[in-house]
């Protein structure tokens, strides 16, 4: 591990802040045109844990995975290049005539499984089944067969008239896909979340109103572990929004729901989780609240650090990182964007107030990163307490030049270089990012196209 | 009561200020917005957020038919345009059953993602490419 430190993290700092590293464009996948089409607006982005591969969801229910290039990186010019790996159909919309329901093919979450062996796994699910599929190579096939020719027409046994053994030969590298595992019929509402045990045999997947937990190896049964639906549906007044497992400890996870708090969960206490053994909750001044305060604190996403030792949680305006050990108050709070909260009856009323935002944290947990409108998107260090806003744009972005960064102006006079809050494009939303799990390298996803920036490279 | 968080938060950018005040201006704007909101919508639910919008969000997805809607659709919009599909934010679904022609059309997608397509080798030539764009 610590044969990784280059000259570089000595001066920056282990895992470098999010300011002293100065970023850089790297590539854009996707189509360039405005038009886009739904299938193609990106619903998930994920590193694999070594950081070689990088898969992305999108509404249609396709999954594409991209490669590291590893031979550049000894070059260091820059970091390897991402291409094209693997890309398959996860999923298809369906028709629940049952229910009446209409259940779309978008991939709401991907998540990898550790590599065990020469292929890779991973998880991936829509509203209402997860799948399991596998990924493998093949750079070899046998030829020479005894009844068969080579373009697989079949001899005729009669005209064999020697034995040979078959040999198997190089061929060009094919990535295959295909699904080991599907679990289905588990969730009545929709599914927001996968995680996986740092076992490595079971997951867990959450809809709004329960959380399931399954082994990797059976389809056929799995057990609730967390239900919050009310007897009556009349009394419901929150919903789960994300869930996920502790990266270490195995019996415990945490789920945060709509009213902006987050429970967490021990497995040994009973089979059913639905009595805490700790929430964390954020005390509010009843006489600041308003209409729209339960709206803008319900927790969009929730990711432990790689240590376990904290949580980061992203609701409407900001960024909130709780220590495990303290459940009254966050250790940390983040504004991401401040400056709607002057806009918020626009935003309700164009739905943006219930976009659901994702964040995550670099590989030492010091830099915490998130995204929000006008494709900007938002980094804070931990240790220095600066942050930075950056913009995922194919403008007067080369290879290697510096980013700049973005500043917006909430009111007032506009300077030289800031945007001012009305002129932001709400269409145009970060909401998946994803840093890789041990270098400074990002993947930002804009609605139909995915932007890898890194750090320079001297 | 004096909120100032411990020196483990000091993430704030404002420095100095007295939290209370910087709480109470962060509130104004959002009640200001609130306000804004009412006056548009007088009959707003009493309660903000709460089960109305959970259930329809519970609810995504949910498309019934009924065949005396749709011959009833059928006879009223004989003559008339027809309607876009949109989310059902109403209680009348007479009116808004779209007829088979309209319904899109459920096919999965049998393209490749276009992530998945040529790179615009790229980022040199998008970049120069784009500023042309317009």
């Amino acid at each position: 591990m610590f044969l990784k430190f280059s000259l570089r993290s000595i001066f920056y700092g282990a895992g470098g802040g999010g300011n002293d590293i100065q970023w850089c464009f790297s590539q854009v996948k996707g189509a360039v045109d405005d038009d886009v089409a739904e299938a193609d607006i990106i619903s998930t982005v994920e590193f694999n844990h070594s950081g070689e591969l990088l898969a992305t969801g999108d509404k249609g229910g396709r999954v594409v995975i991209f490669q590291q290039e590893q031979e550049n990186k000894i070059q260091s010019l820059s970091r390897g290049e991402y291409n094209v790996y693997s890309t398959f159909q996860s999923h298809e919309p369906e028709f629940d005539y049952l229910k009446s329901l209409e259940i779309e093919e978008k991939i709401n979450k991907i998540r990898w499984l550790p590599q065990k062996n020469a292929a890779q796994f991973l998880l991936s699910t829509n509203d209402k089944t997860i799948k399991l599929w596998k990924i493998s190579e093949r750079d070899k096939r046998p030829e020479g067969y005894n009844l068969k020719e080579e373009d697989g027409r079949y001899r005729d046994p009669s005209t064999v008239t020697t034995l040979r053994v078959p040999v198997f030969r190089p061929m060009d590298l094919m990535v295959e896909a295909s699904p080991r595992r599907i679990f289905a019929n588990a969730h009545t509402y929709h599914i927001n979340s996968i995680s996986i045990n740092s076992d490595y045999e079971t997951y867990l997947s959450a809809d709004d109103l329960r959380i399931n937990l399954w082994h990797l190896e059976i389809t056929d049964r799995s057990f609730n572990i967390v239900d919050i639906k009310p007897a009556n549906m009349e009394e419901l007044t929150e919903v789960i929004t994300a869930a996920e497992f502790h990266p270490n400890s195995c019996n415990t996870f945490v789920y945060s729901s709509s009213k902006g708090t987050i429970r967490l969960c021990d497995m040994r206490a009973s089979a059913l989780c639905d009595r805490h053994s700790k929430l964390f909750e954020e005390p509010e001044d009843p006489s600041n609240r308003s209409f729209f305060s339960e709206i803008i604190s319900s927790i969009s996403d929730v990711k432990f650090s790689h240590s376990g030792r904290y949580m980061m949680t992203r609701d409407y305006l900001s960024v909130k990182i709780w220590d495990l050990n303290m459940e009254n108050r966050p250790v940390e709070t983040y504004q991401v964007h401040e400056y709607l909260r002057s806009k918020l009856c626009s935003l309700y009323e164009n739905d943006c107030i219930f976009d659901k935002f994702e964040c995550c944290w670099n590989g030492s947990d010091s830099v915490v990163m998130t995204g929000s409108y006008n494709n900007f998107f938002r980094m804070f260090d931990r240790n220095t307490k600066r942050d930075i806003t950056l913009e995922a744009s194919r403008e007067n972005n080369k290879p290697r030049t510096v980013l700049k960064p973005r500043k917006v102006c909430a009111s007032g006079k506009r300077k030289k270089d800031e945007i001012s809050v009305d002129s932001l494009d709400f269409n145009k939303k970060i909401l998946h990012t994803a840093w890789h799990p041990k270098e400074n390298i990002i993947a930002v996803a804009t609605t139909n196209n995915l932007y890898i920036f890194q750090d320079k490279v001297n | 009561m004096s909120e100032k968080l411990s020196a483990d938060s000091r993430c704030e950018q404002r420095g100095d200020e007295k939290q209370d005040t910087q709480e109470k201006e962060a509130v104004v704007p959002e009640r200001a917005e609130e306000a804004k909101l009412k006056a548009k919508y007088p009959n707003l639910g009493q309660k903000p957020g709460g089960s109305d919008f959970l259930m329809k969000r519970l609810q995504k997805g949910q498309k019934y038919f009924d065949s005396g809607d749709y011959n009833m659709a059928k006879a009223k919009m004989k003559n008339k345009q027809l309607p876009t599909t949109g989310p059902d934010n109403n209680l009348v679904t007479g009116d808004h059953i779209p007829t088979p022609q309209d319904l899109p059309p459920r096919k999965s997608s049998l393209v490749t993602s276009k992530l998945a397509g040529p790179e615009n080798h790229d980022s040199v030539n998008a970049a120069c490419g784009m500023q042309d764009h317009n």
